[in-house]
């Protein structure tokens, strides 16, 4: 058998951490997309768009990410007989579950802005896109930051969960190697640095873009 | 006369035109909780006048004056804003409101955009105009309500009677035909009041068309044609400066009265 030398085991461990990076980028960009529209859908004037994306919303907030993973590869399958891959059913399960908490914060930042703001908006004669876009976003954007950030950390943690579907990623990867080397402080000390250093940039953004996007009071 | 753009010639108060340009019929209007709080109000501005708008607090006159802009719906009679119609359902409303400036009691300027920038939005977005021209009308305005050296600040930067004067100025740019002002100085400070009081005197007399809620006594005395009192929904008197001040008729007047002249 192979000597587990610490460089292998950081090796294997950046292996698995590709997958963590890659399903993080799926949950950020369709959540993202998805977060947007369900956003708009929440804080609009129509009943049904309101009422489904609220639906939508208490679903993914109020179930694991651990089941939707599970129902999106195993559910569908047995219940429908869609058959989805890995890749599918994780893209599906985590632009859900990102989704719904994105469009959460977002819309609790657009209201937290003072009715006054879609008045003065109004008054002028801007239409509804034209406040959205000129007036109420670019506040609502800069309030939201800090909390998009901090939520797209968890989501960076959250991916170990797809390991249940079959991905070998970084939470995975080091309970595997720890199996066979029994070596569990410096395993899980390795995989800790690597979510840090997959997570630290995103702090560090957060806080250079909070202060880019303030203005002065 | 100031330098404010006329939107009619030598408009003094003894020669004002008879055409009307805010026509408000029987005007009803119930909030969604079923409460009746506009009940068959009618009033004619004419064109260059100024009308004052008292009553006691929560006797609907925010909710007459925001009709005008359609910031309220309204269900019953019918309301027209230099001949164009304020449908019931607000269709069509983004028109009027280009037409109609509105100044608010808490200000509400853009906090992320700078002072120019508030200015030259509607502007640019509505009106088409090039950044450059609409940053030369916007010096020009925040030259005429007296602070143009802080053009490049931000909102927050500003005291409360800068702000005010600004958004007077954010309103103007859109050269509207009838300005409306919703107690724009009872959020001020009372050192503040004056300059902005100032300016709207100064707006009258270029001969703009504004309906004003304030309970500024010294304002309604001197720059008003018209003081309308409305109480409980209700349109009660619509008279003279002097006559509304010196000569009370109205119980409700005489009492209001007392209360804010103690
Ligand atoms: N959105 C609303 N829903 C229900 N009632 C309202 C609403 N806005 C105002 N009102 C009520 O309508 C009445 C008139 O309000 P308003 O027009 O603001 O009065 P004013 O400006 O004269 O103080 C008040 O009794 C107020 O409580
Ligand atoms: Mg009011």
């Amino acid at each position: 058998m192979d000597e587990f030398t610490v460089s292998r085991i950081f090796i294997n461990l950046l292996i698995a951490a590709k997958w963590t990076v890659i399903l993080s980028l799926i949950a950020f960009i369709g959540g993202g997309i998805v977060g947007a529209a369900i956003t708009l859908m929440r804080i609009s004037s129509n009943k049904w768009l309101r009422g489904i994306s609220w639906a939508y919303i208490e679903f993914f907030q109020g179930t694991p990410l651990l089941l939707q993973l599970f129902l999106a590869f195993f559910g569908l399958s047995v219940a429908f007989g869609i058959n989805l891959s890995p890749l599918q059913a994780a893209t599906l399960a985590l632009t859900g579950f990102t989704s719904a908490f994105l469009a959460d914060i977002w819309r609790g930042s657009i209201e937290a802005l003072p009715q006054g703001q879609w008045e003065a908006g109004s008054a002028i004669g801007f239409g509804y896109f034209k406040q959205l876009q000129l007036i109420i976003l670019p506040q609502a954007v800069r309030l939201s930051v800090a909390p998009t950030v901090g939520f797209l950390v968890q989501v960076i943690k959250g991916t170990s969960l797809a390991s249940i579907i079959g991905f070998t990623e970084l939470s995975r990867a080091a309970t595997q190697i720890n199996n066979v080397t029994l070596q569990s402080l410096l395993i899980f000390s390795l995989a800790g640095v690597i979510y840090f250093l997959l997570c630290y940039p995103l702090s560090t953004w957060s806080q250079h873009l909070e202060r880019k996007l303030s203005y002065k009071t | 006369m100031s330098s404010f753009e006329p939107q009619i010639n030598a408009a003094s108060t003894a020669t004002l035109g008879t055409e009307p340009i805010i026509v408000a019929k029987d005007v009803e209007k119930w909030y969604g909780n079923g409460f009746h709080v506009l009940k068959g109000v009618s009033l004619t501005v004419n064109k260059g006048e100024v009308v004052v708008l008292m009553g006691p607090s929560g006797s609907g006159k925010s909710t007459f004056i925001r009709t005008f802009n359609g910031l309220e719906p309204y269900q019953g009679g019918s309301i027209e804003i230099d001949g164009i119609a304020i449908a019931h359902d607000n269709k069509g409303i983004e028109l009027v409101r280009r037409e109609v400036g509105m100044v608010f009691q808490q200000f509400n300027l853009f906090p992320h955009l700078s002072v120019l920038k508030n200015i030259t939005l509607g502007p640019i977005h509505l009106r088409g105009m090039s950044p450059s021209d609409a940053e030369e009308l916007g010096m020009s305005l925040l030259d005429r309500v007296g602070i143009s050296h802080q053009a490049s600040k931000y909102p927050g930067q500003l005291s409360g009677g800068q702000q005010q004067r600004v958004a007077i100025a954010r309103a103007l740019a859109m050269r509207p035909k009838v300005m409306l002002f919703d107690e724009p100085t009872s959020a001020l400070d009372p050192e503040m009041v004056r300059e902005v009081l100032d300016v709207m005197r100064k707006l009258a007399e270029s001969g703009m068309t504004m309906v004003c809620v304030t309970h500024e006594v010294g304002f309604a005395r001197e720059v008003a044609d018209r003081v309308i009192f409305l109480a409980e929904g209700h349109l009660l008197t619509d008279t003279t400066p002097d006559e509304f001040f010196n000569h009370p008729k109205d119980e409700r007047v005489k009492k209001f009265l007392s209360q804010i002249l103690h």
